[in-house]
């Protein structure tokens, strides 16, 4: 099999980023590894959610947050006991964790469903606003319901891991390789979903619902269902979530949160899958870097600096870093044709 | 498997019946079932306020409230659908620009009045509050025509960008106010809540001569204005050239701007307008309230929940969709069952998206929405 250069290039850096975050313990210092690049890795699996609903399914979803912060709040619920003499939050059920985290994860992605059934009918802006819609008011729901949340969240969850999973409170690498694992899983299953019937029916939908539907398909169908597949997604990255920061309270699905995962979608490129953990690394350097700067003249905290560099980047490429990547590559593609060289046609893949 | 028409009539009439179920609970339990238990603990009848048969009183109150209520909403709203309906912008700023709108005003009453954070009511004279409102709604409503002019207008028909650089918008004017805003002393540890005052002559209470219910006449006026305000969006719409204009371009923007019609002006209009909205309702919000960091979130949800429910774009839609998500959100509020305990029911937002799903469920479009 002959590869364009472009690809070739592509999959070495890809070998190269994976081998970095294999041997990262060796390289990075720990803050590095426990903050940060933790950090990344599982909102990278989120941001991925998004990124697939967008790139295969023409549905930008802003109630990923939402759907990340319920699996979290489940989890908190369920595991976490009731100590004698301590202020408990929640139901504090104490069940058994590798049971809880199974619950959560099918019940999130039940709720997905939900969501996705009663916005099915509806795509692109309409889809946007409606599942905005769903994120602010689950925000709403657990900062009012004392019963399983209230406002302050639910603390010390990552005392409560299966006994697969160990001690992560101590052993801050063991979360770090989890969540390495987790990425590429996600990373892989997206990849094989869209080679599916399923998948290729899905970009269908995306592309013209009407005709897809005249050929028999079922439009709300195939988009409940896609929804449902990244609230799984969503799901995980709240697994990780929880025991990543160890509580969950409502501002981590408000509305900052919801627009903070969809910088990183769009900082890495809402028209491809890699992009969501190069966004995801991005945006949390950045914000980790500039976090004490404040904004010169006309004054403001960070949250000014990454408002503009976010308007700034929706202006400049609405590809995002990857959308930069491809532009690059075809940048050199189209020097090496004035060379001389023959481009077979239809060499570009159906991602953009 | 070969489905019967009996059986594919079931699936299509199950979930109408079970709507229609839960809303007959709903009223029955607001009119018969409703039941406030003086003791401790309660039961699923237990509500703070009793039915309407036991309690008629409280009842119309709560009426009213929902009903004020949906005048400011549709101030609100009916700015974010007009900016939808004409030009598919997804105003996601439209928070942003509300808090702007009360932080403005609030700062024009100060200085008109020199009181301090809480002015008593009888020192404010109208002319005290329609300044302020006045200088608010075109102030916010220009800044909004520069974020038209600079960011919007040169992607039109991008929509999904266009809503990307809304949200940045509203990201950035949500950081300034915290770090602007309010420039007068505000209540201390009160975070940046402000609060503009009404005119004294609304600080009182009416006596409606039903059931003796005394009502605030400051609510009865925020239900004014918001009817003005729908009266003169629907002479503007349906009585003047630009707004005509504005209809044609609803309905077909190609042909309107085929026809010569320069469709950029307005759209710049259009903008102004809808935006200027934001911080009228914003004074308003802020005279019956307080205005605060965080609210941009919480009116966003209000217009969104407003304008899926009625419609996009439509003008009565904004009407309905302001009434039912009043109602349902001031009697959610105040008769949904409480554990006796606490004060107040927590629930209330479960029934707005009962609310939303319901009508997602049978209109995706909305109440007034059109298709397509």
């Amino acid at each position: 099999m002959r590869l364009a250069p472009a690809k070739l290039f592509e999959r070495a850096v890809a070998v190269i980023a994976l081998v970095a975050i294999l041997v990262g313990p060796l390289i990075f210092s720990d803050y590095w590894i426990s903050a940060l690049l933790t950090q990344a890795l599982l909102f990278g699996i989120a941001a991925a959610s998004l990124i697939f609903l967008s790139a295969y399914g023409g549905m930008v979803s802003l109630a990923q947050t939402a759907l990340m912060g319920i699996c979290g709040f489940i989890i908190g619920n369920m595991v976490t006991e009731r100590v004698a003499g301590g202020e408990t939050k929640g139901l504090t059920l104490g069940w058994d964790p590798t049971l809880s985290i199974v619950l959560a994860i099918v019940g999130t992605t039940l709720i997905a469903m939900v969501f996705g059934a009663l916005s099915a009918r509806s795509a692109g802006i309409y889809f946007l606003m409606l599942t905005l819609t769903f994120s602010v008011i689950a925000n709403y729901f657990f900062g009012q319901v004392t019963l399983v949340s209230g406002f302050s969240g639910i603390a010390g969850i990552d005392r409560y891991t299966p006994g697969f999973v160990g001690d992560i409170v101590g052993h801050e690498d063991r979360l770090y390789y989890i969540a390495a694992g987790t990425a590429l899983f996600a990373y892989l299953l997206i990849r094989y979903i869209v080679r599916t019937p399923f998948g290729i029916a899905l970009q269908g939908v995306r592309d013209d619902p009407v005709r897809m539907a005249s050929l028999g398909y079922n439009v709300p169908l195939h988009r409940t269902l896609a929804f449902g597949f990244a609230g799984f997604l969503a799901s995980l990255a709240g697994v990780l979530f929880v025991w990543w920061q160890g509580q969950i309270s409502p501002p981590d699905v408000g509305l900052i949160a919801t627009i903070e995962l969809l910088v990183m979608a769009v900082i890495g490129g809402l028209w491809r899958i890699e992009g969501a953990w190069l966004g995801a690394f991005a945006f949390i350097v950045i914000n980790n870097y500039v976090r004490d700067v404040e904004m010169p003249v006309i004054g403001g905290s960070f949250n000014t600096i990454i408002g503009l560099i976010f308007l700034a980047i929706v202006i400049v490429s609405p590809g995002g870093l990857m959308g930069l990547w491809d532009r690059g590559a075809e940048l050199v593609a189209a020097g090496r044709r004035l060379g001389g060289r023959p481009v077979a046609p239809g060499g570009s893949g159906a991602g953009s | 498997v070969k489905v019967t028409r009996w059986q594919s009539g079931f699936v299509r009439l199950l979930p109408r019946v079970i709507a229609f179920l839960l809303v007959g609970f709903a009223v029955l339990y607001v009119v018969a079932i409703a039941n406030p238990l003086p003791e401790i603990g309660g039961n699923w009848r237990t509500t703070t306020f009793g039915s309407a048969f036991d309690d008629p009183a409280s009842f119309v109150r709560i009426l009213l409230d929902g009903i004020t209520f949906a005048g400011l909403l549709f101030i609100v709203a009916s700015g974010f659908s007009l900016i939808f309906g004409l030009m598919r912008i997804v105003n996601m700023a439209h928070g942003g620009f509300y808090l702007l709108g009360g932080y403005f005003a609030y700062e024009v009453q100060q200085r008109m009045t020199g009181e301090g954070f809480a002015i008593a009511p009888e020192l404010v004279s109208t002319w005290e509050w329609v300044a302020p409102l006045l200088f608010a709604s075109v102030l916010v409503g220009l800044i909004g025509l520069v974020v038209q002019q600079l960011l919007l207008r040169w992607n039109q028909g991008q929509d999904l960008r266009q809503a990307l650089i809304t949200i940045a918008v509203s990201v950035i004017i949500a950081d300034q106010v915290i770090a602007h805003f309010p420039r007068q002393a505000a209540i201390p540890g009160g975070g940046n809540a402000a609060s503009i005052t009404w005119p004294g002559w609304t600080n009182q209470l009416v006596d409606l001569r039903v059931w003796g219910v005394e009502y605030s006449l400051a609510r009865l006026s925020m239900l004014t204005l918001g009817v003005a305000v729908g009266i003169a969006l629907w002479l503007w719409l349906y009585r003047t050239r630009t707004g005509m204009v504005i209809r044609a371009g609803v309905d077909d923007q190609q042909m309107t701007s085929a026809l010569g019609i320069n469709i950029q002006r307005t759209f710049a209009i259009a903008f102004f307008v809808g935006v200027a909205l934001a911080g009228f309702g914003a004074v308003v919000g802020a005279s019956q309230g307080a205005v605060a960091s965080g609210q941009d979130g919480q009116w966003l949800l209000n217009s969104l929940v407003v304008v899926i429910v009625g419609g996009m774009g439509s003008l009565f839609g904004a009407v309905a969709g302001s009434l039912l998500y009043g109602l349902v959100f001031s009697f959610s509020a105040a008769y949904l069952p409480t554990t006796g305990d606490n004060c107040c029911t927590q629930y209330s937002i479960v029934v707005t998206f009962v609310l939303l799903a319901m009508v997602l469920a049978f209109r995706p479009q909305g109440l007034f929405g059109r298709v397509g």
